[in-house]
């Protein structure tokens, strides 16, 4: 029961709050944009959707010169490296909620599981994962990623695992700290005394008093997770050549770098998708701290 | 604060060990046949052996995991990183030649996110909820929001491609020339202060006209979060009872917000420098690509393109230990500043 009014208390708040309904509104456009990917760009039927085929002319033709076009009729936002931007726009949000919602599921999963085994048995158990913690900590995320799919090869799904990898430790370190915190509270001392097993007193009794925090790091993490997934293919080590991927369109406007006068839309259009994807995320992330953290409900 | 110190100086060892141990692991998972290029040390040694199988013989890669491991690890020791086919050198020589490009611009990007993310940060907080503060909070977020790599394609598109006014490149050919043939003497290796002793103000122009763009794209985001950071510590610090007493006793407010708050309010703002400094030299990674600059970061990307492993692992055991060592010196500057610290 006290989570259901806890719940509902959250609901109320955030639709009091301007900025987080702007920031949900983005959110329903952006899951609109994904579902109906296939209505707003038909794919050519029987073929995978993620792998962009050359584009085609107004009549039909496909288009062989790799010469950007600016954006016309039949396509709204230009031809890229011979890819239409449009439907990588379009797609590239279904890869974009994908690769952001399995790394920040799996890596809060081992961030909460190191988490709370550190934290709750301590000692040397504590110790240990910690050092581990920041020895992957150390080394800079975007170029730890950038060893990882150089060497696991190029594939959206080879940068969820880099991304995976090295994306638990905040979490793992935040939920340590905050059952730390409720370690000592006496709901929990009173669960020990009562013979409860370690299991179920971090399942049932740490984890939902100390997991709201995480859920904030969750949506502010989907954003920024999005935007290392993309700077990786923008590098040319990311998505494969030709994915349906916000990251892939800019790395074909970069071979324009100095001619970007004529190649703008390649920049800007995917630009605009990722900044308001990444905005959404933020905003709602956001009115959730400001919801949770008991500092501000005075 | 001795013993603080001693403790954190103890477990470097371990992590930096902990980091070549995760490298190493990286390493080995491409494969004996891939490795070969860890030791051979020019490409006239690789065509010089006849067949693959020697070669992983002759190198050990065929033995266990830990030997391979440590035998790897006395080579990082002994600065022995492999051959860079980026670099067309060792990897170590490349990295050491590279830094001085990466250290200029990522210290003079502190500047203007010390300046002007803190100046607006205080001017957000003293203000909270007027005109000024919400579009200072907009700027923010929208900032943060805005990926660096987007950001900085957009400014190569305004202010080179439209305006023509900050060009991308390091410098042009003409100071490119004189740096070359002289008369030039490298004094400290960071062009902008060699410009000034060699007292040639014209390269010392060029430099900057070169700088503005990869500075304003490696700065801004970081301008966005550190107004935050001290924004919402701004607006903590004034709830607290001793500034309501400075009010009571009648100060006016800008004594109250220079002396009282703003120095509390930036405590928090020291705990994320170290992060911050971090991510901005990772940040050159992105910013030296998308500028044409030379520089550790661009070598990272370019080494990672093409595939050179022992490049990219060489500049990241470097960007670790830049890492680890500023963390460090942050730590204990923290401890210093704030007495806590070194008790808990």
């Amino acid at each position: 029961m006290a989570m259901n009014t806890e719940s509902r208390r959250v609901l109320r708040k955030l639709v009091k709050n301007p900025t987080a309904m702007l920031g949900i509104f983005l959110l329903i456009f952006f899951i609109l944009v994904a579902i109906f990917a296939p209505v707003l760009a038909p794919p050519e039927p029987g073929k995978d959707p993620f792998k962009m085929l050359p584009a085609k002319t107004a009549e039909g033709k496909m288009i062989w010169s790799s010469n950007p076009i600016a954006p016309d009729r039949a396509h709204p936002f230009g031809v890229i490296g011979k890819y239409d931007v449009w439907y990588g726009v379009i797609w590239g949000t279904r890869s974009a909620f994908r690769i952001g919602l399995i790394v920040s599921i799996i890596s809060s999963l081992i961030g909460i599981v190191v988490g709370s085994i550190s934290a709750y048995f301590g000692g040397w158990i504590d110790e240990i994962l910690m050092r581990i913690t920041d020895m992957f900590m150390a080394i800079p995320f975007l170029v730890a990623a950038m060893i990882m799919t150089t060497i696991l090869g190029k594939g959206l799904d080879k940068v969820t695992i880099a991304l995976i990898i090295f994306g638990w430790m905040q979490v793992a370190r935040l939920i340590r700290g905050n059952i730390l915190q409720a370690k000592e509270e006496q709901y929990v001392l009173a669960a020990k005394a009562l013979g409860i097993r370690d299991y179920s007193i971090i399942v049932k009794h740490l984890l939902p008093n100390t997991i709201f925090p995480v859920i904030v790091q969750i949506s502010m993490r989907m954003g920024s997770l999005v935007i290392t997934a993309a700077s990786l293919s923008f590098l040319g080590v990311g998505a494969e050549i030709g994915y349906a991927d916000w990251g892939t369109l800019l790395n074909y406007a970069r071979n324009y770098m100095l001619q970007l006068d004529k190649s703008w839309f390649a920049v800007v259009y995917p630009g605009i998708a990722m900044v308001l994807f990444v905005l959404a995320w933020n905003l709602v992330g956001d009115a959730l701290r400001d919801i949770f953290d008991p500092k501000m409900r005075a | 604060m001795l013993a603080f110190i001693i403790r954190r100086l103890l477990i470097l060892p371990i992590i930096l060990f902990g980091v070549t141990l995760i490298i190493f692991m990286m390493i080995w998972m491409l494969g004996p046949e891939r490795l070969i290029g860890t030791y051979v040390k020019s490409p006239e040694a690789l065509k010089s052996e006849k067949s693959v199988e020697r070669l992983i013989q002759k190198y050990g890669l065929d033995r266990p995991a830990p030997e391979m491991y440590f035998k790897w690890l006395g080579n990082v020791l002994k600065g022995d990183f492999g051959y860079s086919n980026v670099g067309r050198q060792g990897v170590l020589q490349s990295i050491l030649e590279l830094i001085p490009y990466t250290f200029e611009l990522a210290l003079y990007a502190l500047i203007p996110v010390v300046f002007v993310g803190i100046w607006l940060g205080v001017i957000a907080g003293a203000h909270q909820d007027k005109l000024l503060d919400h579009g200072i909070r907009i700027f923010a977020i929208v900032g943060w929001s805005l990926p660096d790599y987007v950001f900085g394609l957009l400014v190569l598109l305004i202010f080179y491609s439209y305006l023509k006014w900050f060009p991308p490149g390091f410098l042009s050919d003409a100071s490119m020339k004189v740096l070359r043939d002289g008369p030039w003497k490298h004094y400290t290796h960071f062009v902008t202060i060699d410009a000034i002793l060699n007292w040639r103000f014209d390269i010392l122009w060029d430099a900057i006209l070169h700088l503005v763009s990869p500075l304003l794209t490696l700065s801004y985001l970081w301008w966005a979060y550190i107004l935050r950071i001290t924004r919402s510590s701004m607006l903590e610090v004034m709830r607290k009872d001793y500034v309501r007493t400075a009010r009571a006793k009648g100060l006016s407010e800008k004594v109250v917000i220079n002396k009282h708050v703003k120095r509390n309010a930036l405590i928090p703002v020291a705990t994320v420098s170290g992060g911050m400094i971090m991510q901005l030299f990772a940040g050159t990674v992105i910013v030296e690509t998308i500028f044409a600059r030379p520089g550790l970061g661009r070598f990272t990307a370019t080494s990672a393109v093409t595939l050179d492993y022992f490049s990219v692992i060489g500049a990241a055991l470097f960007f670790s230990l830049i890492l680890i060592v500023t963390n460090l010196l942050v730590d204990i500057s923290y401890a210093l500043i704030d007495p806590r610290i070194r008790l808990s």
